[in-house]
C-alpha cells in the first residue's frame, strides 16, 4: 500500500512538473509579511503581484503566502514556495533576509529576490527602494503645514529604512523651518491598528499637529482625521481615510519591477543584482498633494522635481548628527552605503534611537 | 480638554476589549471549560459588526451582529468539545485559526471601506463637567456595557443560585452530575455566553476603537485577554484592574517614548506584559484562595453517564 501511494506521489508530481514544462509557464511565488488586505505595505506587494499577472497573462502564476512571520517561519515558508516549483521568489521584508539567503543555497536553481535587504548571493537579487525621498518632500510639507512645529512620526522598527525615513522628513522639514520638531513612536510593530490609533492618540494629545507613520495599517489617518489634524499615508494612498486629512502618501509602485524581472527570468538573463531604485525610477511614487494651499503644493512638487532629476538629494552635507558631531560636510552627499545601514539620527529629532 | 483626561479616555477605549473578553471567558472557565478560541470569536464579532453597521448604517446594529456571531461561532466550539468531547485545547486552537481565516475571507470586500463611528454618549452639562466629565459621561455605550459586565458576572457568579450552580460544574462536574445539574447543558450556556463577550469585545475595536476592516487587526488581543483571567485568578474584579493596568502601562510607555525619555522602545513594548504579569501574581500570593477560586474541572472532559 505504501508502495503503491509512493509511486502514485511520484507519478503525480512528475506529472505536474511535466505539464508545467510543456507549458513554459514561470511559477512566481511572493512571500508577504502581513495580509493583502492591509491596504499599506503589502497590499501593495500584491498590487505588483497582479499587475505582473496582468502583464505577462498566461506566461505565468503566482502564488503567495501572507502574514508569515520574521524568524523561522520565514525559512519554512520560502522552502516551500521552492518546493512547490516556484522558479522566482520574492521575499517582501527586511527581516527575511538571512532565512532567503539559506533556502537559496538549498535550491541553487531557484531565483530570489529580496526587498530592502542588503545581501546578494548568485541567485539571490536584492531589490530596495528610496522611500527617504518621499519622506523629505513630505518633511518640507510638514514644516510649512504645521502651526506648532512639530510633527508625530510612528515608528515601526529602529532598521536603517525606518531610520532613513525619519532622518530625511528631519532635514526635509528643516529646509523650511530649522526648529523643527519631530516626536518619535516606535510602534515595536508592522501592522497592529489599535496600538498604532494609541500612537496617534499619543502624539495628538502631546502636540503635534501632523503625523506620519512607518507602520502599515490606515489607524493613524484614522485617527489625525478624527482629531481634525493633518497626516501622510504610508505605502498606499489612504485618502479614502481621510478625505479632508492626508496631505499626500508615499506610494510604492513595485509592478514595473516585478514585471521586469520576470521578463527577464523567461528569456534566460536574469543575473543578480542590488538595486536601491527611487522617483527617478518611478519606484517611489506620490499621491496627489490634497488638503494644502497652492504655494505648499508648488514647493512639494518642485522639490519632487528636483529630487527626480537628481538635482536634490536628500542626505547632502552639511548634515550634523543628533549628538553634534559632523556627518557630512557641505556639498558632501552619503553614499549608498551609509544609507543603507543608517543606525543614527540626524541633530533635531526629538528621540533617543533604540539600539 | 486637559492632557491627563485624554489620556484616560485612551486607556478606557484599549482596555474594554480586553475586558469584555476575558470577562466572557471568567464564566466559560468557571464553568470547567477551556475555550483557547477567543481571538478567533473576537475577530469574527469584528467583521460581522463592521459589515451589518456598513449595510445597515446603524452601528447599533453591527453591535447586536457581533454578539450573535460570536455567540454562534462558539456554538461550533460547544458541539465539538461538549457533545462530541474533543480535546478542548486542539478545538480552541482551532477556532481561533479558523475564526481569523474566515473573517479575512468574509471581509475582503470590507478592505478599505470607511467605517461607521459609534457615537459617544453626550449628555447637556454632565459630559462638558472638568475632568471627569468626559470620562464618566462622554465615553462610548460599550464602555458603559463593559463596567455593568463586570458588575453583572459578580454578582451572577457570588450572589445567584445560577451561578453557584454553575460554579459547581466547573469545580467537580461528576458531583454536580450526581445532584441532578445538567452539566453539559450549563456548560453550552456559558460557551456561548464567553461567545457573546467576545463578539462584543470584537464590535468595540471594529466600531470604535479603529473603525475599520482590516484582516487581523484583533492582533493577539484575544490571547492577552484569555491571559488575564489566569493571572486574575478568575476573579472578576482582578480582572478589571488588569486590563485597566496592561491598557495604563501601554499607553503610557507610548507617552514616555513621545516625550523622548531614552528608554529602549522594545524595552517599553514589553513592558505592560511585564507589569500585569507581576502585579496579578503578586496579588494571588494567597494560595488558599487562590486555590479556592481556580475551577478544578478546568479542561476536563465530561461524558454524563445517564
Amino acid at each position: 500500500m505504501k508502495k503503491l501511494l509512493m509511486a502514485l506521489t511520484m507519478a503525480a508530481s512528475f506529472a505536474v512538473a511535466g505539464s508545467a514544462h510543456s507549458a513554459e509557464k514561470l511559477k512566481v511565488g511572493f512571500i508577504y509579511i502581513g495580509p493583502p488586505g492591509d491596504f499599506g505595505w503589502t497590499y501593495q506587494h500584491d498590487q505588483g503581484r497582479k499587475e505582473m499577472e496582468k502583464a505577462l497573462g498566461d506566461k505565468v502564476e503566482t502564488t503567495f503566502l501572507e502574514s508569515v512571520p520574521e524568524g523561522a517561519d520565514a525559512e519554512r515558508s520560502i522552502e516551500r514556495l521552492a518546493r512547490a516549483g516556484n522558479t522566482l521568489i520574492f521575499t517582501t521584508s527586511f527581516g527575511y533576509m538571512d532565512a532567503t539567503i539559506k533556502v537559496a543555497q538549498k535550491f541553487p536553481k531557484v531565483k530570489f529576490e529580496h526587498a530592502t535587504g542588503y545581501k546578494t548571493a548568485d541567485n539571490v537579487a536584492v531589490y530596495n527602494s528610496r522611500f527617504y525621498e518621499g519622506r523629505y518632500v513630505q518633511g518640507v510639507i510638514a514644516a510649512k503645514m504645521s502651526k506648532a512645529g512639530v510633527a508625530g512620526y510612528i515608528g515601526s522598527f529602529p532598521i536603517p529604512e525606518v531610520v532613513q525615513g525619519i532622518n530625511s522628513f528631519m532635514l526635509g522639514a528643516q529646509s523650511v523651518n530649522p526648529n523643527f520638531k519631530v516626536k518619535v513612536i516606535w510602534a515595536n510593530s508592522w501592522f497592529d491598528p489599535g496600538k498604532e490609533a494609541d500612537a496617534a492618540k499619543a502624539l495628538v494629545d502631546q502636540g503635534v499637529d501632523i503625523i506620519t507613520q512607518h507602520t502599515d495599517s490606515t489607524a493613524p489617518m484614522q485617527v489625525a482625521a478624527e482629531r481634525k489634524i493633518k497626516a501622510f499615508g504610508q505605502a498606499s494612498d489612504m485618502i479614502k481615510f481621510g478625505p479632508e486629512t492626508q496631505l499626500t502618501s508615499i506610494v510604492d509602485n513595485w509592478g514595473p519591477y516585478y514585471i521586469e524581472r520576470a521578463k527577464a527570468v523567461l528569456d534566460g538573463t536574469w543575473k543578480t543584482h542590488n538595486v536601491f531604485h527611487g522617483m527617478h525610477e518611478n519606484l517611489v511614487v506620490m499621491a496627489p498633494y490634497t488638503n494644502m494651499p497652492d504655494d505648499v503644493k508648488k514647493l512639494a512638487e518642485e522639490t519632487q522635481a528636483k529630487i527626480t532629476s537628481g538635482a536634490l538629494k536628500p542626505f547632502t552635507g552639511p548634515i550634523k548628527k543628533q549628538d553634534g558631531s559632523e556627518w557630512l560636510k557641505a556639498g558632501e552627499t552619503a553614499d549608498d552605503k551609509t544609507i543603507l545601514s543608517m543606525n543614527f539620527y540626524v541633530a533635531g529629532v526629538d528621540d533617543k534611537l533604540p539600539q | 480638554m486637559g492632557m491627563f483626561e485624554a489620556i484616560l479616555l485612551t486607556v478606557a477605549t484599549a482596555a474594554t476589549p480586553l475586558l469584555i473578553a476575558a470577562m466572557g471567558e471568567l464564566v466559560v472557565e468557571r464553568s470547567g471549560v477551556l475555550n483557547l478560541g477567543v481571538e478567533g470569536m473576537m475577530i469574527m464579532g469584528a467583521v460581522a459588526g463592521f459589515g451589518v453597521a456598513q449595510m445597515t448604517g446603524s452601528a447599533w446594529l453591527g453591535m447586536l451582529a457581533a454578539i450573535l456571531a460570536g455567540a454562534a461561532f462558539s456554538l461550533l466550539f460547544g458541539f465539538l468539545t461538549l457533545t462530541l468531547v474533543t480535546n478542548q485545547v486542539a478545538t480552541g486552537l482551532a477556532l481561533t485559526l479558523l475564526g481569523l481565516g474566515a473573517s479575512a475571507m468574509i471581509g475582503e470586500s470590507f478592505v478599505g471601506l470607511p467605517g461607521v463611528r459609534m457615537q459617544s454618549l453626550n449628555i447637556p452639562f454632565l459630559s462638558d463637567l472638568p475632568v471627569v466629565g468626559k470620562l464618566l459621561f462622554g465615553q462610548d455605550p460599550i464602555f458603559y456595557i463593559s463596567i455593568l459586565l463586570t458588575i453583572g458576572v459578580t454578582w451572577f457568579l457570588f450572589r445567584t443560585r445560577a451561578g453557584l450552580t454553575l460554579r459547581a460544574v466547573g469545580d467537580n462536574h461528576t458531583s454536580a452530575h450526581a445532584l441532578g445539574v445538567r452539566v453539559v447543558r450549563v456548560r453550552y450556556l456559558a460557551v456561548m455566553f464567553g461567545g457573546a463577550c467576545a463578539g462584543l469585545a470584537g464590535a468595540q475595536l471594529s466600531l470604535v476603537y479603529v473603525p475599520q476592516w482590516v484582516e487581523n487587526m484583533t492582533s493577539g488581543r484575544g490571547w492577552i485577554a484569555l491571559a488575564l483571567v489566569v493571572f486574575a485568578s478568575w476573579r472578576p474584579w482582578r480582572i478589571l484592574a488588569g486590563a485597566y493596568l496592561f491598557g495604563a502601562v501601554t499607553i503610557g510607555q507610548l507617552h514616555a517614548q513621545a516625550l523622548g525619555i531614552g528608554i529602549p522602545s522594545q524595552f517599553m513594548s514589553s513592558l505592560p506584559y511585564l507589569a500585569t504579569i507581576i502585579v496579578l501574581v503578586l496579588i494571588s500570593r494567597n494560595k488558599r484562595l487562590t486555590l479556592m477560586n481556580t475551577p478544578t474541572s478546568l479542561g476536563k472532559p465530561f461524558v454524563p453517564d445517564r
